[in-house]
């Protein structure tokens, strides 16, 4: 379908669908090839197209029995291509073995599109219900109508509707095309299931491209291949947004294998299109090889100065100074530290960490005749198309977008640089070109999770209760592009909430926040803010139980209290159930056998809790630090309450068992230095992640059900490994980390 | 550019090709092979991992001059079917996030399993110690080889 075919709702998405499933480039890409229902897919005749049962945009049952659902959500390995259509099939009574999954395209008649903020789930889990509940509705209608019964006699089970008075029963297939001549019942003529009925949701389900994964067929952006495909590289300034002064182009141009060689001018946007050269080639390694002798001069701006160092310094001398900005203030700090039993002081500081997806950041695009058909590894496919019209004038129905799976997320692919970057290149060549990063080019290029400093220092009465908290956070703002005016801004994920825990738990509670202006891209990494704030709340927090000679556990219990149900306010408005949250946190210390285990020395628990995302997420962590300090994590024990209905058991507890480890793996290693206003490290060898030697033995994934609504999990789980790890690092030896990552503190002991 | 004459997956396979150009660009962009993955191209992910004469080796690092009439095994030609112990494993497990990794993952696990068919957590742990996972499926790829190692000795039993 090109990308200005008129838009007619009833006609386009069969048309799309026998265009994917008939041949043409994106066969193999979008069907699940090993699927067994997959094999049936073939290319409808139009006698067959018109019998098809299309209720919605997301459901089709062709004359055949086969039930194609789309997942309109880009899948990034949070599960979502298999988790959402689960809902549907649930409520549609199919079973899952006749179901194929297609990834849809971006378009308006999905709703959003973006995966971000683990919003996916909660958005649209009582939609999906209802969609399936609507097709299963018109099936039971259709069957009544065949065989002239009453509907509240049949039901609709396995993929067929029964008539159990009489054995009777008829196949999805057969009732389609009845069924698609009637007409759509009202929400209130639906009725959705009742949870104790699902056989589907909360069982364990394989993720639908599982079989293509294993077996390594084309899935990724970067697996994508047209007929008469270039190869694009695109060099940057490594000082961000610096422009190009002058290149040799002309040598380039005649190297082995390349194309194309030319300078784009771009914009001061960092995330958008940077300028850059852009070297295209018959290969990525032509493409690859040609950038070696590539030789440019750049202007790097007024940012070519910036370092951590610099930065680091600039946090300590504003450390006793009165913060910028004061989020919040309660009560009266000072004289409560002056009334305090005990107080604590403590610096607890974070760098900057890449987001690392192991799939580097790349594009196709194919420009041809004013519009263009763009593939990428894409979390918000909405920016993407969104920038290409700002910056590139393409109008949005001239944008075909097509969601491939992505190599990994983590909030990476919600920036759309790479995608603008590629469409920029085709746009100039008019033919089509994948653009791949290289792995510097991704460790260089990020929009990175921010460093930051936290001055704090607490207080606790006589009884042993915290009384008194302070923080001033020093944190970055650089310049972000609303409506395409410049606005000096603090980073995405840099940012800190007044209403964040302990915030509105202490009576006396001032937070402060100074910002430093810095040319980095800061971006969301996956849970962000809490991905550090847990870190370093918590084990100051854990700080101030040990001064007051109180168990960490009933010291946070205590904090807690009684406050009920606080209302949603800060950056996601989230409203803070406290009971939910002291429920998981008893949860996890009887599962972990709080305070009933002794450890001899050099071993010992952490306890920590976090609520984000909608998630309440409380954490025990077991480790054993080796007298010449080495690190081992035994055991993860997680209680996670994220509402009433786990929806793919298998998926939900990969993506705690992963938030687990990821979140290990930023605690132990992660960090990027600056120099020179670049980033320093380039690949993974001087940026260590997480290996399978450093995976704990265990994760024991708890899932508490409540009577909630249903909410994500791809971030919550994350924010409170690394300070239950850094409190049992402290109870098994007495050294206390104030500094991420891991390798910057000595854990030795004897 | 030079031609060379490949023995990818039992199939005699022949490119023109830069003599520098490694196997992973030869397999991705030349043979449309795309199971094997750039992740770093400097051997430090895994996620390129094919089996060179069943060694496991990263297909970034090898230049294609050197390959000779070495065989070239793929995760594509892992099986005829799909089937092998690991990546049967790896479906009942439900071991893959973004499954990006996982092709190098399996890969190094076949000649784990080859060397040491029962292999215990820390055998696993040194061998797959080259191959990164962001996403952090590291428990379902030890448990996913303690299940391969069971369906083999199932099926040589």
């Amino acid at each position: 379908m090109s990308a200005n075919a008129p838009k007619n709702p009833s006609r386009r998405d069969f048309l799309r669908t026998s265009a994917l499933a008939g041949g043409g480039l994106v066969l193999g890409f979008y069907v699940n090839a090993a699927d067994s229902a997959a094999k049936r897919v073939a290319k409808p005749s139009r006698a067959q197209a018109l019998a098809e049962f299309k209720p919605n945009a997301f459901i089709r049952i062709a004359p055949n029995g086969t039930v194609t659902l789309v997942s309109k959500q880009p899948e990034i390995g949070q599960g979502i291509k298999t988790s959402l259509p689960m809902v549907i099939a649930e409520e549609l009574e199919v079973d899952w073995k006749d179901v194929v999954i297609v990834q849809g395209d971006l378009d308006p008649i999905y709703g959003s599109q973006s995966a971000g903020g683990s919003r996916s789930t909660p958005t649209n889990y009582e939609e999906f219900h209802r969609l399936g509940a609507t097709a299963r509705t018109m099936l039971i209608q259709a069957a009544a109508l065949t065989w002239k019964l009453p509907a509240d006699q049949l039901l609709a089970k396995d993929s067929a509707v029964h008539h159990p008075a009489t054995g009777r029963s008829l196949g999805y297939g057969k009732l389609a095309a009845k069924a698609a001549t009637l007409p759509v019942p009202a929400a209130g003529e639906v009725r959705l299931k009742d949870p104790r009925d699902f056989k589907l949701l909360g069982t364990r389900i394989g993720g639908v491209d599982n079989p293509a994964v294993v077996t390594g067929k084309p899935l990724f952006g970067i697996d994508v291949s047209l007929p008469g495909l270039l190869y694009a590289t695109y060099v940057k300034s490594p000082v961000f947004a610096g422009k190009v002064v002058s290149a040799n182009l002309d040598e380039v141009k005649a190297l082995p294998g390349v194309r194309a060689v030319f300078v784009i001018e771009g914009t001061s946007n960092l995330k958008g299109l940077l300028p850059g050269v852009a070297i295209v080639a018959d290969s990525t390694w032509a493409a690859f090889s040609a950038r070696k002798r590539l030789k440019v001069v750049w202007d790097e701006g007024k940012t070519a100065a910036e370092s951590w160092k610099g930065f680091a310094a600039k946090a300590d001398a504003l450390a006793k100074q009165p913060g910028g900005e004061v989020l919040r203030n309660d009560g009266n700090v000072a004289s409560a530290l002056d009334k305090s039993a005990k107080t604590v002081e403590a610096a607890y500081s974070y760098p900057f960490i890449s987001h690392a997806s192991i799939e580097p950041q790349n594009a196709t695009a194919w420009y041809k005749d004013g519009a263009v058909e763009i593939w990428a590894p894409t979390q918000n496919p909405e920016a993407g198309q969104k920038i290409v019209t700002e910056v590139l004038g393409i109008p949005k129905e001239k944008i075909t977008l097509h969601i491939t799976r992505s190599g990994g997320g983590f909030g990476r692919r919600l920036i759309p640089d790479y995608l603008i970057e590629a469409v920029a290149i085709s746009q100039r060549l008019k033919g089509p070109v994948k653009l791949t990063w290289t792995r510097e080019d991704d460790l260089q290029h990020d929009q990175y999770r921010a460093g930051g400093f936290h001055f704090l220092r607490g207080g606790v009465d006589t009884s042993g209760k915290l009384i008194a908290w302070h923080d001033h956070f020093v944190t970055f703002e650089h310049i972000v592009f609303k409506d395409g005016q410049p606005k000096l801004e603090v980073g995405s994920g840099a940012n800190l909430s007044g209403d964040e825990f302990p915030g509105r738990w202490v009576e006396n509670c001032r937070i402060e926040q100074t910002p430093l202006a810095c040319g980095i891209p800061m971006g969301p990494w996956r849970a962000p803010r809490s991905n550090v704030l847990a870190w370093v709340f918590h084990s100051f927090i854990d700080e101030l139980a040990h001064a007051a000679g109180r168990d960490p556990l009933a010291f946070r219990l205590e904090i807690l209290g009684d406050k009920g149900f606080l209302p949603g306010t800060g950056e996601q408005g989230i409203p803070y159930d406290v009971n939910r949250m002291k429920h998981v946190l008893q949860h996890v210390a009887e599962k972990a056998d709080w305070g009933k285990k002794t450890f001899p020395r050099g071993q010992g628990q952490g306890i920590a809790f976090h609520f984000s995302h909608r998630g309440y997420i409380a954490q025990v962590a077991e480790v054993n630090v080796s007298k010449d300090g080495k690190l081992k994590v035994d055991r993860v024990v997680v209680s996670t309450d994220i509402g009433a209905q786990i929806v793919n058991l298998s998926g939900a507890e990969n993506q705690v068992q992963g938030s687990v480890i990821d979140g290990l793996g930023a605690l132990m290693f992660q960090e990027l230095d600056i120099d020179k206003g670049r980033i320093v490290q380039s690949n993974f060898g001087d940026y260590p992640m997480i290996r399978i030697g450093d995976a704990p033995t265990r994760v024991d994934v708890h899932f508490l059900k409540t009577d909630y609504p249903v909410t994500g999990l791809g971030e919550p789980a994350l924010p409170p490994l690394a300070p239950a790890v850094c409190n049992a690092i402290f109870a098994a030896t007495g050294i206390r980390v104030r500094q991420l990552p891991l390798s910057r503190t000595d854990l030795s002991w004897s | 550019m030079s031609q060379y004459t490949l023995n990818v997956n039992n199939v005699p396979k022949t490119v023109d090709v830069a003599d520098d150009t490694p196997l992973l660009w030869v397999l991705r962009d030349h043979l449309h092979l795309v199971g094997t993955k750039f992740g770093c191209g400097i051997g430090q992910c895994g996620a390129c991992t094919v089996h060179l004469d069943g060694v496991p080796t990263r297909a970034c690092q090898i230049p294609v001059s050197s390959v000779g009439k070495n065989k070239i095994i793929t995760i594509e030609g892992l099986s005829k079917h799909g089937d092998h112990p690991l990546q049967q494993a790896w479906q009942e497990l439900d071991v893959p996030q973004c499954g990006y990794c996982q092709a190098g993952q399996i890969m190094t696990a076949v000649a784990l399993l080859k060397k040491s068919p029962q292999p215990s957590d820390q055998e696993i742990d040194a061998a797959l110690e080259g191959n990164l996972c962001r996403c952090g499926t590291y428990l379902r790829i030890r448990a996913g080889i303690h299940r391969a190692a069971e369906i083999a000795a199932g099926r040589n039993a």
